[in-house]
């Protein structure tokens, strides 16, 4: 198998002015390049949200506090949950699996690569209408400016009655322009890995990053169209006389909560898994073992796709459904548990008789382990509906919520950015830094999202600007809000850490963590065709069967 | 007054009489013992208990869950940490091992399947309860940003503070509340008495209460509902049979007249209060912000934004945005003379 570049010597290229430089970025149809375009754009807008946490943190600092106003605060809340959701988690993770997933199944670019630009740049475009509202937003008797209704923008406080302006209306839009970007892109990705493999790699030899994203894009093309149907029913509500949701005209407030939810609940699925993915590939590496139980993986990845579509009511659990209802949500939802804990044991077996390296994306993996299980375990508590009536709705779901976002899937990303930076760049991030943002932001975390759980469980309801002293969540909220501050240090070394060793970083080589997926055989960065004549496996680990002739995978398979 | 003078002495006892009866029956029906805490761990009726003791059970089996696969997870990273002496060679390259898989499939599913029929029970005790035959009836109703509560077998209409027998566990009298919303989404959430059910327009739900120990539990609203959403703060009072019954009969009686406040009570009655407010037994009868007929037998105002002295009341119809800004109701407009005045006759509304 031969995918090396071919190098061509002395060749004599003009240098580019920064337009044309600009020209290529902006019109490319490469997804080494999208790839790269949809992790910058999600950065940029981690800063944003990250931001708009900080003030809702400053806010809540302790009781009876006026940092911003109640209108304010209702704004940062909405906006930080949607930006976070839709417009950091989810084109970082769609720019992940744009650059890797052709790179690892031997292919030299998506199916279709113009879909692929297209999509992002609606994307992008919708993130831009949501945040134009700060300035646009402004509508009939001067009311409206970002949206306050929330990320969910629940029925009927979005309706025209209670939301008079357009603020909701920029929600709505800008969700819906980049409903159709993920759809796209779910559609190209399902589209590449079904039909370009290279010559070998059937199904069952495909890297778990790849089969991942595969279940991924399959549930964004299920769960993305309820969102988008229930997005133009409401505007036919607030402009075309319509009554969907209209409660004061008949409509129904729970008709918005499903079609949400059986979005929502997908969804984060869907963010999960790629996050997966990534410590799928990176474990095996530091452990210097293969996944333990690569069938079971795949399994389990399937049915989490299948059984996540059951669970949705979860978060409708105190609206006041009959027992049978909940019973049945509760039994799905304590039933996705279970190949999502499979999967945390296979990661302890891939570790287990290893020679663990502890480099700096090694380290996320553990903190995300650590974490996931967690964050699996709080979320066993709320699939159990009487116990969910009394924490729904309270800190203890954000706290569990982002202990799964943040303790797992950002940690997830940030192991992925240390793992394939070097790919991408050409260089290695530093690793005393890396080890420096990895204890910082531990310890924030922890000492944020480990609290946090405690005023939940002292009856402190989410979504408020303040708070009565007597309640005695004081010196909770401020240790939070501590946390909150440590972390978006960790967050600045890391972006240091990014731009400085773009310049200043080792050069990186082919395959700095000696790995044996299909991605660690070209160049850093790979050239622009990835693969010089497209390779042929013959196992999981094509790499390790060419370092390892005497013991290749192929012989086990 | 002359000492030993019978008529004197007479009078001065009915004086004392009215006072004692006075003090007794306020110092009885108004609140006086502090706030409950809303601690999910403290609970002080059934529902809330039953839900406690599931949740005991749960936390108890994910905590288990937590020791064995941290601890698992904490010892392959110290076990099976890369040492320099193994640099260049690799570990044996296990696959998997089926009998390992199959039973870390099957421990979950059991786990599960306890965890379900435990919950599955408490779900249908709480859910499915048979109304017993002595119940006391409350409609709520959720407003921007206030709580509304309807007496319907006695009457009564009143806001933000619920009052509520203490049902005694041998004969209970628990109460059974009609959740309603007139405009948007809402929660009714008192930790220490029950786990909380959403107030959804165009949809009825229920709910019960059965607080054995009399006091009063603080909650607040669990659904965002706009922009006071953190200030339509919940208190139920939960009373004595007999301190129930004697705030019951207060409430029924219409309102106050006192002659001294006719000043008052005309501004109130020809400006704008009377299309948002009523109160009994006068022209007042609006019914978009909460019954003021005895406004004076509530701790607080604006739903437990601000205590109910005469200078928060004043502040909250000179200009309500002082207290929570965002709630319905406008600042009136009114010229300092009428707002003490009406002030001075809305204190009269015991």
């Amino acid at each position: 198998m031969s995918s090396n570049a071919i190098a061509i010597e002395n060749l004599q290229r003009e240098p580019q002015t920064w337009t044309e430089i600009l020209h290529q970025w902006v019109t490319t149809v490469d997804h080494k390049r999208l790839g790269i375009l949809y992790i910058l754009y999600a950065l940029s807008y981690l800063l944003i949200a990250g931001i708009e946490a900080l003030i809702i943190r400053i806010q809540l600092m302790h009781s009876h506090n006026n940092f911003v106003s109640p209108q304010a605060f209702n704004r940062m809340f909405t906006m930080h949950g949607t930006t976070m959701i839709f417009f950091v988690a989810m084109p970082v993770l769609f720019g992940f699996a744009n650059y890797l997933v052709p790179l690892m199944i031997g292919a030299r670019d998506m199916a279709f690569p113009r879909l692929n630009a297209f999509s992002f740049w609606l994307t992008a475009i919708g993130g831009l209408l949501l945040y134009f509202s700060f300035l646009g937003g402004s509508g009939l008797y001067g009311a409206g400016n970002a949206p306050d209704v929330g990320w969910w923008s629940y029925a009927p406080l979005t309706a025209k009655a209670f939301s008079p302006g357009h603020s909701s209306d920029y929600w709505t839009v800008a969700l819906l322009v980049s409903g159709f970007g993920s759809v796209g892109t779910a559609i190209n990705i399902l589209a590449t890995i079904l039909c370009m493999r290279c010559p070998g790699m059937h199904l069952g030899r495909m890297p778990l990053l790849v089969w991942l994203n595969l279940v991924m894009s399959g549930m964004v093309l299920i769960a993305v169209t309820p969102l988008t149907a229930a997005q133009v029913m409401l505007l036919i509500d607030r402009y075309l006389g319509g009554h969907f949701f209209d409660t004061q005209a008949g409509g129904s407030a729970t008709l918005w909560m499903h079609f949400f939810w059986i979005f929502g609940h997908p969804e984060v699925y869907i963010l999960i898994l790629p996050a997966f993915a990534f410590v799928s590939e990176i474990v095996p590496v530091f452990s210097r073992k293969p996944i333990f139980g690569y069938p079971v993986m795949v399994g389990a990845t399937i049915f989490i796709g299948f059984v996540s579509m059951s669970v949705w009511a979860h978060h409708m659990f105190t609206i006041g459904m009959n027992s049978y209802a909940n019973s049945f949500f509760t039994i799905t939802s304590m039933a996705v548990g279970i190949p999502t804990g499979i999967k945390i044991f296979n990661w302890i077996g891939t570790m287990w008789g290893g020679r663990i390296q502890f480099k700096t994306p090694m380290l996320f993996c553990l903190g995300f382990l650590f974490q996931f299980l967690i964050a699996g375990l709080t979320g066993i508590m709320l699939a159990s509906s009487p116990f969910d009536w009394q924490l729904s709705n309270s800190y203890f779901v954000v706290a569990h919520f982002h202990y799964v976002i943040v303790g797992g899937i950002l940690f997830a990303l940030f192991a992925a950015f240390y793992y394939w930076y070097p790919k991408f760049t050409g260089r290695m991030l530093n690793e005393r830094i890396g080890k420096l943002h990895f204890w910082l932001f531990l310890i924030g975390f922890h000492l944020t999202f480990d609290v946090m759980h405690i005023p939940g469980i002292l009856g402190m309801p989410r979504r408020i600007y303040t708070y009565e002293p007597a309640r005695g969540w004081d010196t909770l909220n401020l240790i939070v809000t501590i946390g909150a501050f440590i972390q978006a240090l960790a967050i600045l070394v890391f972006v240091c850490n990014l731009i400085v060793s773009y310049w200043r970083g080792a050069r990186a080589g082919k395959d700095p963590w000696d790995a044996w997926t299909l991605e660690w055989s070209v160049s850093s960065p790979p050239p622009a065709y990835n693969f010089a004549s497209i390779p042929a496996v013959a196992s999981r680990r094509p790499l390790w069967d060419l370092k390892h002739p005497e013991d290749p995978d192929s012989r086990y398979e | 007054m002359r000492h030993g003078n019978k008529p004197t002495r007479r009078r001065a006892k009915r004086i004392l009489a009215l006072l004692f009866c006075y003090v007794t029956v306020a110092g009885a029906v108004t609140p006086r013992s502090p706030l409950s805490s809303t601690n999910i761990f403290a609970p002080a009726s059934t529902p809330a208990k039953t839900i406690f003791d599931l949740s005991i059970f749960v936390l108890a089996v994910t905590l288990v869950i937590f020791v064995v696969v941290s601890s698992l997870l904490a010892y392959s990273a110290v076990k099976f940490r890369g040492r320099a002496a193994d640099a260049g060679r690799e570990p044996p390259q296990v696959y998997g091992s089926t009998q390992i898989e199959l039973a870390w499939t099957v421990i979950p599913v059991l786990i599960v399947a306890v965890l379900f029929v435990a919950t599955a029970r408490v779900i249908h005790a709480i859910e499915d309860a048979p109304k017993p035959g002595q119940t006391l009836d409350v409609t709520v109703i959720g407003h921007q940003f206030w709580w509304e509560f309807r007496y319907p077998k006695l009457g009564i209409v009143t806001a933000n503070e619920l009052h509520i027998p203490a049902s005694d566990p041998a004969h209970p009298t628990p109460t059974f509340l009609k959740l309603l919303s007139a405009d948007t989404d809402h929660s009714f959430w008192v930790p220490e008495l029950a786990g909380k059910t959403d107030l959804i327009p165009n949809r009825v739900n229920q709910m019960w209460l059965d607080p054995p120990r009399p006091g009063i539990y603080a909650g607040q609203c669990a659904q965002y509902c706009g922009t006071q959403h953190a200030k339509m703060l919940l208190r139920v009072s939960v009373d004595r049979p007999a301190d129930f019954a004697a705030w019951v009969i207060a409430q029924q009686q219409a309102a106050a007249q006192d002659a001294r406040e006719i000043a008052g009570k005309r501004v109130f009655e020809t400006t704008a209060c009377i299309n948002c407010h009523a109160v009994s037994g006068t022209a007042a009868s609006g019914r978009f912000g909460p019954d003021l007929t005895h406004l004076m037998s509530r701790a607080t105002l604006a739903s437990g934004a601000a205590e109910n002295t005469p200078a928060s009341l004043r502040l909250w119809i000179q200009n309500p945005d002082a207290i929570k800004p965002g709630s319905l109701m406008p600042a009136m407009k009114l010229s300092d003379a009428d707002l003490d005045v009406v002030t001075a006759y809305l204190e009269t509304l015991r």
